[in-house]
């Protein structure tokens, strides 16, 4: 049972002077899991996610991700996940192929090895038609499938995604969704963060937070026993009361 | 390592060359500021325009009219009839200097009289108003000298002038290292600060931070492609100034391209550390202009001298590389001077290269926490 949890956190606290952005958080996430982190805007979901992908380091507490330690061995994290911020980070003037291929280059893989992930990527994603055109002109939800195949393109155990589906249309979130169903059926570990509640519905488990500690930690559908609500929205606002 | 360096430097390459804005900065605005610095400004003028009023009206002073009007740099345009008139011509702009001539100009003149001629600029433009008082002094004098010629004085004491290394005072001769330190700092200051602030901005820095990339190599594969460009620029420069305007390079090549390289290294370092500090790419254009650009070109002895500012100004200009790498060009390009009299300069800029990367990595360090 041990050896299948790859996210584990314990006491972890960070400090900014006198003010507390996160509040000894303690939790597990296990290997293949779907795990939603969900808060609102300002709750330190940012913060916290920061510690765990080795941008920023603890001020107490201690935890590990892939079996790694966070204080110590944040450059061994770094080559074992995969990151995906809300703004779909991309190079609008570079093309679809270059995008890859760059980001291949900075994970370091061989020349064949990322001829073959551009290819597949391209496939996948349905891309071929516009693979030399510039980033710019894609589509929003296009480049967002886009930004998430590149945040794996070097296949790593765990992929972090900060609000993945800020600021896009509902069809495509759902559509999103379903490329992320795929890829936690491969075995890989899903972290994602998000504010929009529906979503929360679809992950594994979940956890909450309300400003910097963590409020609830299990899977939605025993949060909504739990708290005797009918949606994860009103879990939320219950909790968040 | 070299692979991912190498797969920065090309991405870099994409970006400016989709970038005409970049493009235009990076070669568009050396050759136009060159051209524009040797053509337009030029401190030398051809027809002036000028009124006399003429209270002799004798042979003197009509040759002393013609006598102005003789070398091209100045034109009459009226003869003014009394002092009433004077100043209309001036609001009218059609006139730029009024020359007086007193009665009794040429009985004075050679019976050894005191004589005052009066030359009336407009003021409300001093720079040219010194020029032209100057040149029709000049004239004057040699007038007076052709005039008493007959009446040989052998007491007089001749000036003889000689501008060493730029002798027909050519304003090439300035701009042309002012521009090298310019452009340089632009490319390299404002350019890299400016693509490594829209990183920020798209959200690709982190993206590229949470990667197993070193930080240092991330900042080296941004600036290594602006670093060839301004060396680019400064060759361009060079040689666009000694084609077009004649301007030498009398000194050691090796050790000039030394001192722009060791320059290139101070602008991208105050680039990145500008880029550090901002969290937008208006921040840092904000910041490389008005906290480089303006004191660089004002402050730095390339268009005023140093030594004539109040202490404050003149203590900010010490600060400035630019100033000492202006005073590194001038001597090595104009006076063909070596290493020996530029190494204080060059100790310089070496240690500002030291403070800034030290501050540099500090700020990067913190942003890290």
């Amino acid at each position: 049972m041990k050896e299948n949890i790859i996210i584990k956190v314990e006491n972890l606290t960070k400090q900014f002077g006198n003010f507390t952005a996160v509040d000894a958080i303690s939790f597990n996430v296990k290997k293949g899991e779907i795990f939603g982190f969900l808060g609102a805007n300002g709750a330190g979901k940012t913060t916290a996610i920061k510690m765990l992908i080795g941008l920023s380091k603890p001020t107490h507490g201690k935890g590990s991700v892939a079996g790694f330690d966070i204080s110590t061995q944040a450059e061994e994290i770094k080559k074992n996940i995969g990151y995906m911020s809300q703004k779909f980070s991309l190079y609008n003037d570079l093309t679809v192929v270059e995008n890859i291929r760059f980001f291949g280059g900075v994970y370091g893989l061989s020349r064949k090895r990322i001829k073959e992930r551009t290819e597949s990527i391209l496939n996948e994603l349905d891309l071929t038609s516009v693979a030399k055109k510039t980033v710019a002109g894609l589509p929003s939800g296009w480049k967002q499938r886009l930004a998430f195949a590149i945040s794996m393109v070097h296949d790593p155990e765990i992929v972090f995604m900060d609000e993945p589906t800020g600021g896009v249309d509902p069809k495509v979130r759902r559509q999103f969704w379903e490329t992320i169903y795929r890829v936690a059926e491969q075995g890989k570990t899903v972290f994602v963060t998000t504010h929009y509640m529906d979503e929360a519905e679809y992950c594994d488990r979940v956890s909450i937070m309300v400003d910097g500690r963590m409020d609830a930690y299990d899977t939605p559908i025993n949060l909504k026993t739990k708290l005797n609500a009918n949606s994860m929205d009103e879990v939320f606002l219950k909790l968040a009361r | 390592m070299l692979k991912v360096f190498w797969a920065f430097v090309k991405k870099e390459w994409y970006h400016i060359i989709r970038d005409k804005r970049t493009l235009l900065i990076l070669f568009g605005m050396p050759i136009a500021q060159v051209l524009l610095f040797g053509f337009a400004i030029s401190t030398e003028f051809k027809g002036a325009r000028i009124d006399v009023l003429d209270q002799a009206r004798d042979d003197t002073s009509q040759q002393l009219i013609a006598h102005l009007q003789s070398s091209g740099h100045f034109e009459l345009n009226r003869l003014l009839t009394s002092e009433d008139e004077m100043e209309s011509g001036f609001k009218e702009g059609s006139t730029k200097l009024v020359v007086v001539i007193p009665e009794n100009f040429g009985a004075n003149l050679y019976s050894g009289q005191p004589v005052d001629i009066q030359f009336v600029a407009d003021g409300s433009d001093p720079n040219n108003a010194n020029t032209l008082v100057q040149y029709a002094t000049t004239m004057l004098n040699e007038f007076q000298k052709d005039q008493s010629a007959s009446t040989e004085n052998p007491f007089q004491i001749q000036v003889e002038n000689r501008m060493l290394y730029n002798p027909q005072l050519d304003s090439a001769y300035t701009f042309v290292p002012g521009t090298i330190a310019l452009i340089l700092l632009i490319v390299c200051a404002m350019l890299t600060s400016l693509t490594i602030a829209r990183e920020k901005e798209l959200g690709t820095m982190e993206i590229l931070l949470v990667s197993p990339l070193p930080p240092l190599l991330i900042i080296l594969g941004k600036v290594a492609p602006y670093a060839l460009l301004a060396f680019l620029d400064a060759i361009l420069i060079l040689v666009l100034g000694n084609f077009v305007f004649k301007v030498p390079v009398l000194g050691s090549v090796t050790l000039l391209l030394f001192c722009c390289l060791l320059y290139v290294v101070v602008g991208l370092s105050l680039g990145t550390l500008i880029s550090t500090r901002s969290s937008s790419q208006q921040q840092a254009m904000m910041a490389s202009l008005m906290g480089l650009m303006m004191p660089s070109l004002i402050l730095s002895g390339f268009i005023f001298p140093l030594s004539s500012m109040p202490g404050v100004l003149e203590l900010i200009g010490q600060i400035i590389p630019a100033t000492y790498f202006i005073e590194i060009l001038k001597g090595v390009m104009l006076r063909g001077v070596g290493l020996r009299f530029v190494y204080h300069e060059i100790l310089i800029l070496l240690i500002m290269v030291l403070v800034l990367l030290l501050l540099t990595w500090k700020n990067f360090k913190v942003r890290l926490q």
